[in-house]
């Protein structure tokens, strides 16, 4: 007996330790195990709140609904675009003081949703209310107001946009270049959000006019002659800012490649040096320029100003389409480069660019929301304005500048000459579906040309040329904006 | 229509309660772990009496919720009744074994109470049932360290432990009733069992007896193929989660009583083919996977489920809605497989990531006593014990955040489920039947040398600490 445990007593020992190393290292393994998963748990739960709660088959929406009443959204002035009424019996509805004016961008929250309305749902369903308030309704058995959102939108440039496009189909956006703030957003044919469930069989059956479609962001167009605002970036850049030298004699159309090229009306600009290219629109001229350019560094161009690419921006929208490849013929490029083939913008992504230009290359995130507050009007969360990305040097900036300003003064624009304020842009005539002739209306410009604060992009849809429709309706805007 | 009336009070109530309900969990939390400072368990007795006041404090505070809400004396009875077990638990296992380690007791209870929490917020009825299940086990419970004590032929039983299992698995793979799509039911005098929670204490039991003697291939390959039978007949029998706590448990278990790492190497790579097989062979591993994979593709059906456990999880935030408040019973069978989420949602992560924590401080306290016991057999009887233990924790909370792919089992002590409360209340009370045998060992033996032996493992674990 003695001898034995004399024997083992090394070994046991020995035995002990290894078993302890053993057992703690699984021990370990399994701490790491459950430490990684909690850390997992945290950051689901709190990185996917919100895209969670927006989830249909979520209860938590209903639960929010049921405890508080819809909040409010505002315009930038502080009146109502959309708010909750409870009648007596508790039945709450939506109401939509503005009617049609706003039905695009603030939406619709019946039927599904659209716009702020829902965008915002996961804000508009909450309430931060006080505590002793939320107490105050408890005991009294009402709901618990929700959180409001206040909009950067103007309700006098709305009305102004919204009148001035009238019976076209068309589209009106308005933002501050330097801020990145969208201050109107008209799409028409409207529409009264509070009257959708009567209308939605209608709305959704009328594939046609598209109604709910907001043109501004999901309507894809030619751009016409706007496009030669890309045009022009890409020969700027390819010559260094050098554009003096460049003169072309316009005799009405360009022919090449086994293309003919009409400029606007057949009219025969004559001799052209650059900046009259671009401020009387000649087609010809730009077909020419087309010649010249190379075509990976246009698509290289065309890539930094968001083509085919997503914009910073979250409310639905639909990419700006253009087919510039290693496979584009130099026919192609021709029509590509005043606008025409199989390009497409929307009219918000070409407000972006004009902004930009306007803003000296850089475009601002474009943002519809000031703030979120509660009831009493307490900020939860500010929205500032911040830098997206440069689109293009300065100098390229400057030198487009000044030719949209001579758009202005000596060619297509020139409506928009001698008023109390100065305005700088480009029109555009984009010619549509199979019958010669009929054009969507484009304007896209800023005011004042020094000192760029509102940028305005117009398209009336089949209303004729740029210069007589949508100029006008931008100079309504600015004149509104500059009253 | 206008919403309900609530007293002014019951706002305030439920607001703050969140915030002080999740302050007293992480320091009931903390105390489970500053616990492993201390090797003596005398000195850890001031933290026991703190975390037993933060229990029921938790326990209260929780109950004037529901009371609030529900407003029915029922309720107000009911709690009384949880009050008087958990205090009874609490006295009565330290009356009766002086030399229990009180860590464990004070974590069942807590989790106990977690579960009745939750559970009368779920279902009042199996909330009542769950209670009764509970104060029976405790009663048993009581019994087993004394049993572990005198009984000495423990580890003579090896292969009656993997007969018994491999029969009743067999048994109820035959004559049980499908319950949610697994064959894991039996019913008995009108009692339905989940005999499978059973066989896993037999289990352990087995492969310790198997190995803890010098193991050589040949009882390593015998004791392989009854594990294999075993983890077989469950994959067939649709119980996923507990196959895998089996084979988890088994690797584990031969690596450390041959301490040979190529043996947990093999049994890693076998248990990766064997899963491929399971995916490629049977339809309802092939479900599980997918919902795992992408549960919003298949939202209304095999993905319903998780992606509603997700939502529950996402809802609560740091605090949880409060009892009530939100919507776990949205997750269906929320309160066996699920109850998780139901926890982070209503009582929020912080809450819920304590009850994580809690667990684990179960599993350290086991993996603790294993080292600290001299008989190898009761070594991997204790280590295997705690394997199980959390494994099944791990695969239940893994796969209701789908962290890992979903197995159906139930959180220990805190799910409904009569049977798995019945035998992790048996697991813990012989893990601490276990220690306090060791004592005895000691005290008897040589009381010097077991003083002088812990003090020379405090010596070396204050070397360790940096």
């Amino acid at each position: 007996m003695e001898k034995r445990s004399e024997k083992n007593k090394n070994d046991p020992k020995k035995g002990a330790r290894k078993f302890r190393a053993k057992v703690m290292a699984v021990t370990w393994f399994f701490v790491l195990l459950f430490i990684s998963m909690s850390g997992y748990i945290c950051y689901f739960a709190l990185t996917n709140e919100q895209e969670l709660a927006e989830n249909p088959y979520n209860g938590i929406q209903q639960i929010l609904m049921e405890q508080n009443t819809r909040g409010r959204i505002y315009a930038s002035g502080g009146e109502v675009l959309a708010e909750t009424g409870t009648d007596s019996q508790g039945r709450e509805t939506r109401i939509y003081p503005y009617e049609n004016l706003f039905s695009h961008v603030v939406g619709y929250a019946t039927h599904g949703r659209a716009g702020i309305e829902a965008e915002m749902n996961y804000f508009l369903i909450q309430s931060n209310i006080s505590l002793p308030q939320k107490a105050m309704n408890g005991e009294l058995g009402q709901k618990n107001a929700g959180d409001s959102i206040r909009t950067t939108l103007r309700v006098d440039l709305q009305d102004v946009a919204s009148k001035a496009l009238g019976i076209y189909k068309g589209a009106v956006i308005v933002t501050e270049p330097d801020t990145g703030k969208i201050l109107a957003m008209v799409s028409k044919p409207d529409f009264v959000p509070a009257e959708i469930p009567e209308l939605w069989d209608y709305l959704i059956n009328s594939t046609e006019s598209s109604i709910l479609l907001n043109r501004v962001t999901q309507g894809l167009y030619p751009p016409g002659s706007t496009f030669k605002i890309m045009t022009a970036l890409e020969y700027i850049r390819a010559n260094n800012l050098g554009i003096s030298s460049y003169s072309y004699n316009c005799t009405g159309h360009f022919s090449a490649n086994g293309l003919r090229i009409n400029c606007f009306r057949g009219n025969a600009h004559g001799r052209v040096d650059f900046t009259d290219s671009f401020a009387k629109s000649c087609n010809s001229s730009f077909a020419n320029i087309g010649n010249l350019l190379d075509e990976e560094n246009f698509r290289h161009t065309l890539d930094e100003l968001l083509f085919d690419t997503a914009l910073p921006f979250s409310l639905p929208y639909s990419l700006s389409r253009i087919d510039l490849n290693n496979e584009t013929t130099p026919a192609e490029m021709m029509q590509i480069t005043i606008g025409q083939g199989k390009t497409q913008i929307t009219p918000f992504h070409l407000n972006l660019i004009t902004g930009a230009i306007a803003n000296n290359g850089i475009l601002m995130s474009p943002y519809l929301y000031e703030a979120i507050v509660n009831e009493n009007g307490n900020i939860l969360r500010q929205y500032s304005s911040n830098e997206a990305k440069r689109l293009m040097g300065e100098g390229e900036a400057l030198v487009l500048r000044e030719l949209m300003e001579s758009v202005v003064l000596g060619g297509t624009a020139t409506r928009l000459r001698d008023l109390s304020y100065t305005a700088a842009g480009k029109t555009g005539s984009a010619e549509f579906g199979a019958i010669k002739g009929e054009s969507h209306a484009w304007f896209t410009g800023y005011a004042p040309a020094e000192n760029p604060q509102i940028c305005v992009t117009v398209i009336i849809e089949g209303a004729g040329s740029g210069g007589d429709y949508a100029v006008p309706i931008a100079k309504r805007i600015f004149d509104a904006y500059f009253d | 229509m206008f919403w309900e009336t609530k007293p002014l009070f019951q706002v305030y109530y439920t607001e703050l309660s969140k915030y002080i309900i999740a302050l007293l969990i992480a320091l009931y939390t903390y105390e489970g772990f500053a616990v492993f400072r201390f090797e003596n368990e005398d000195k850890r007795a001031n933290i026991y009496i703190r975390q037993n006041i933060l229990m029921f404090l938790i326990h209260l505070a929780c109950f004037i919720s529901i009371y609030f809400e529900k407003n029915e004396i029922e309720y107000l009875f009911f709690y009384i009744f949880q009050l008087i077990l958990l205090y009874a638990t609490v006295i009565i296992f330290r009356t009766v074994y002086p030399r229990l380690n009180r860590l464990l007791l004070n974590n069942i209870c807590m989790l106990l109470s977690i579960g009745f929490v939750i559970l009368t917020r779920i279902s009042f009825i199996r909330a009542q049932r769950q209670f009764a299940i509970a104060a029976a086990s405790l009663i048993i419970a009581l019994l087993v360290p004394f049993i572990i004590r005198k009984v000495s032929f423990l580890k003579k039983l090896t292969w009656v432990y993997a007969t018994a299992g491999m029969a009743i698995l067999s048994a109820v793979l035959i004559l049980g009733q499908s319950n949610l799509g697994s064959r894991r039911i039996f019913t008995v005098a009108g009692l339905a069992f989940q005999p499978s929670e059973i066989v896993k204490v037999l289990f352990v039991f087995f492969v310790a007896g198997a190995l803890y003697k010098s193991a050589n291939f040949f009882q390593i390959f015998t004791t392989m193929v009854a594990a294999a039978f075993h983890v077989v007949i469950l994959v067939v029998s649709r119980d996923l989660g507990s196959a895998l706590m089996l084979f988890v448990v088994y690797i584990l278990m031969v690596y450390l009583a041959t301490g040979k790492w190529w043996y947990l190497l093999a049994g890693i790579v076998g248990g990766a083919f064997a899963s491929v097989l399971a995916h490629g062979v049977f339809s309802h591993v092939k479900v599980r996977v997918q919902a795992f994979v992408d549960p919003w593709s298949v939202i209304d059906n095999q993905g319903y489920q998780i992606t509603q456990s997700l939502f529950s999880i996402s809802r609560g935030g740091l605090f949880g809605l409060g009892l009530f408040n939100g919507n776990p019973t949205a997750i269906p069978v929320v309160d066996q497989d699920f109850v998780f989420s139901a926890i982070a949602e209503e009582l929020g992560l912080i809450f819920a990531i304590c009850v994580i924590l809690i667990c684990l401080s179960c599993f350290i306290m086991c993996m603790n006593i294993a080292i600290k016991l001299n008989d190898k057999f009761y070594q991997l009887v204790a280590f295997g014990l705690g394997i199980i233990y959390i494994t099944q924790v791990f695969l239940t909370i893994g796969g209701g955040v789908k962290f890992i792919p979903m197995t159906g089992v139930t959180l220990p002590l805190v799910s409904y489920g009569g049977s798995s409360v019945v035998t992790t209340i048996m697991m813990f009370s012989i893990i601490s039947g276990l220690y306090m045998l060791k004592y005895d060992e000691d005290k008897v033996k040589k009381p010097i040398d077991a003083e002088s032996e812990s003090d020379g493992k405090k010596k070396r674990k204050k070397q360790e600490r940096p």
